[in-house]
């Protein structure tokens, strides 16, 4: 069974319906990335998903051993965090408030999936700062481990380089990815940077007012995934139809990081 | 006399002792929700609750309550769940709530002190509810066992549940993808802020309330980096400036609230000189 199944979703803005019928399903280990125009309804989805707001209409079910709060989840920045007193320890240690209950303190094994998240993405050296003080990548990968901490399985990432520089674009792109195959944990992303997109995603959601769901190489052929990436100026290289999914992707062109587009 | 004399002949009376002991522990309450108010833009809301306060303190009075915080504190603690909600659907509409509420319960307040309060002394009366002026000085035994009982269980609550609250503050959209139930957890930070602005209107009354959250949090922010140094560091500081300013006033013999803002004030100078000391 997959781990998320979406059937005959609505999706709703205020009084506007966004989207209406869809329906898609994440298996274990997929890379998704959830592309569309600004407002098309990427965001109203991925609330719902998370179970932020409730579907207009349809369903979502969780299923292969997921759990409701074993989603990890990389939000957008919000303003309070800008000024916000809080070491990075603290804030990756909070990805596990939702393990702790009731118990007022974090305990030993909390601490050390902190530790071990925060080795992974690289920041032990950072653990005391102050967060408002690091660099726009490095607050990602705070924030990345703060997740992971809440999850093992399932990841929502929402535009997590939106503001980054190239470089950090670039990084944050390769520890998303190392994630996905080394770790196997299923990636669900929001994006605008379609380039990227279509290097590093197995399966790509087209939201906009006819719905594209379905593997990457069915992407490229499809009418929409050809006008998208000709609006982004994207002339994509990539060999079709192949089901050696690593072979397929050492032949994408290395991401021009010039043509990386940061949110807006 | 000298100064300290002057002081250890008034300690000996038991309404400054009280008026001590109330003081240190409204201090150390009111500074320990300070960052999570001003970083969750929730100070309107204790603004607007202290004004409910002083409405409801004049309701008390017209009614010749004996112990007025006994009306005083669940009106405020109804307030801040209604106004916690009301904020919660739309922000325009929430916030247009809260200015309605307390410009409202500041007026409704002081037309009934005005109509029907029994007083000769009504500007006084007023003056000390918006100030606090002597109020802190008057204490009857019964309001500082009411005083030490909530301020105890708002600590309790606090360190119980400070990492949730941290976790509802830096991060609300994070905090319920994960499960955790942050709208439990704000109607409890309102509660909260509601218990502590009812035992601070005592020390600086109603007008000042903010000062006393807000100035030691702010202040601490300029020179800690991490949450907890900045909690301790603010209640640490909270309660020093408070001694600072009870002592002043009481021995000087000026109002006791804004001495203790003006203490806060000259605190929050002096963090803010060594924090760009720091940054450079």
């Amino acid at each position: 069974m997959a781990q998320l199944t979406c059937t005959n979703l609505t999706l709703r803005y205020g009084e506007n319906v966004l989207v209406r019928g869809l329906s898609f399903e994440v298996n274990a280990g997929d890379y998704l990335c959830i592309v569309g125009e600004n407002g098309s309804g990427k965001s109203t989805l991925v609330r719902t998903l998370l179970h932020l707001q409730a579907p207009a209409e349809g369903k979502i079910e969780a299923g292969d051993g997921l759990y409701a709060n074993e989603i990890g989840y990389l939000p957008q920045q919000t303003l309070v965090q800008r000024d916000f007193p809080a070491s990075v320890r603290e804030i990756v240690l909070s990805g596990c408030q939702s393990r702790m209950g009731l118990r007022p303190f974090y305990n030993k094994e909390e601490k050390a999936l902190a530790q071990e998240n925060m080795e992974k993405m690289d920041i032990t050296h950072l653990a005391d700062r102050c967060y408002r003080e690091l660099s726009g990548g490095q607050q990602q990968r705070v924030l990345l481990a703060r997740a992971l901490c809440a999850t093992r399985k399932l990841l929502f990432l929402d535009e997590p380089v939106s503001g980054l520089d190239p470089k950090a674009t670039a990084e944050m792109y390769e520890l998303i990815e190392r994630l996905n195959r080394k770790e196997h944990i299923t990636i669900i992303m929001v994006s605008h940077d379609i380039h990227a997109a279509l290097r590093y995603a197995t399966h790509i959601l087209h939201i906009e007012e006819n719905v594209f769901f379905g593997t990457k190489y069915d992407y490229i052929k499809s009418p929409i995934g050809r006008y998208f990436m000709k609006l982004h100026h994207g002339k994509m290289d990539i060999r079709s139809g192949k089901s050696d999914k690593e072979k397929d992707l050492s032949r994408i062109p290395a991401m021009n990081t010039n043509m990386v587009k940061g949110g807006e | 006399m000298g100064f300290f004399e002057t002081l250890v002949s008034y300690l000996a009376f038991p309404f400054v002792r009280y008026a001590l002991i109330v003081g240190v522990l409204t201090a150390l309450c009111s500074s320990l929700l300070g960052v999570t108010l001003v970083l969750k833009r929730f100070s309107f809301i204790g603004d607007g609750l202290s004004h409910v306060a002083f409405g409801a303190i004049a309701i008390a009075s017209v009614l010749n309550l004996s112990n007025e915080m006994l009306f005083v504190l669940p009106a405020t603690v109804v307030c801040a769940v209604l106004l916690l909600r009301t904020g919660s659907n739309t922000k325009i509409k929430g916030d247009a709530a809260i200015a309605m509420i307390s410009v409202g319960a500041l007026a409704v307040g002081y037309l009934l002190m005005h109509l029907f309060s029994t007083s000769t002394n009504l500007s006084g009366d007023v003056c000390s509810t918006l100030f606090g002026s002597t109020s802190i000085l008057t204490l009857t035994l019964g309001e500082v066992i009411l005083c030490v009982i909530l301020s105890i269980a708002v600590i309790c609550v606090f360190v119980a549940f400070y990492h949730k609250i941290f976790a509802v503050t830096f991060d609300e959209s994070f905090a319920m993808a994960v499960g955790t139930n942050v709208n439990r957890y704000n109607l409890m930070i309102a509660v909260i802020i509601a218990v502590i602005i009812v035992l601070a209107m005592n020390l600086v009354g109603s007008l000042l309330i903010s000062a006393l959250v807000i100035f030691p949090a702010l202040s601490a922010m300029r020179v800690f980096k991490s949450f907890f140094s900045v909690t301790i560091c603010s209640a640490i500081l909270s309660v020093v400036c408070t001694l600072i300013g009870m002592i002043i006033s009481i021995v000087g013999g000026t109002p006791v609230g804004s001495t203790i803002v003006a203490v806060d004030i000259a605190a929050f100078l002096a963090f803010a000189i060594v924090g760009k000391v720091r940054g450079e």
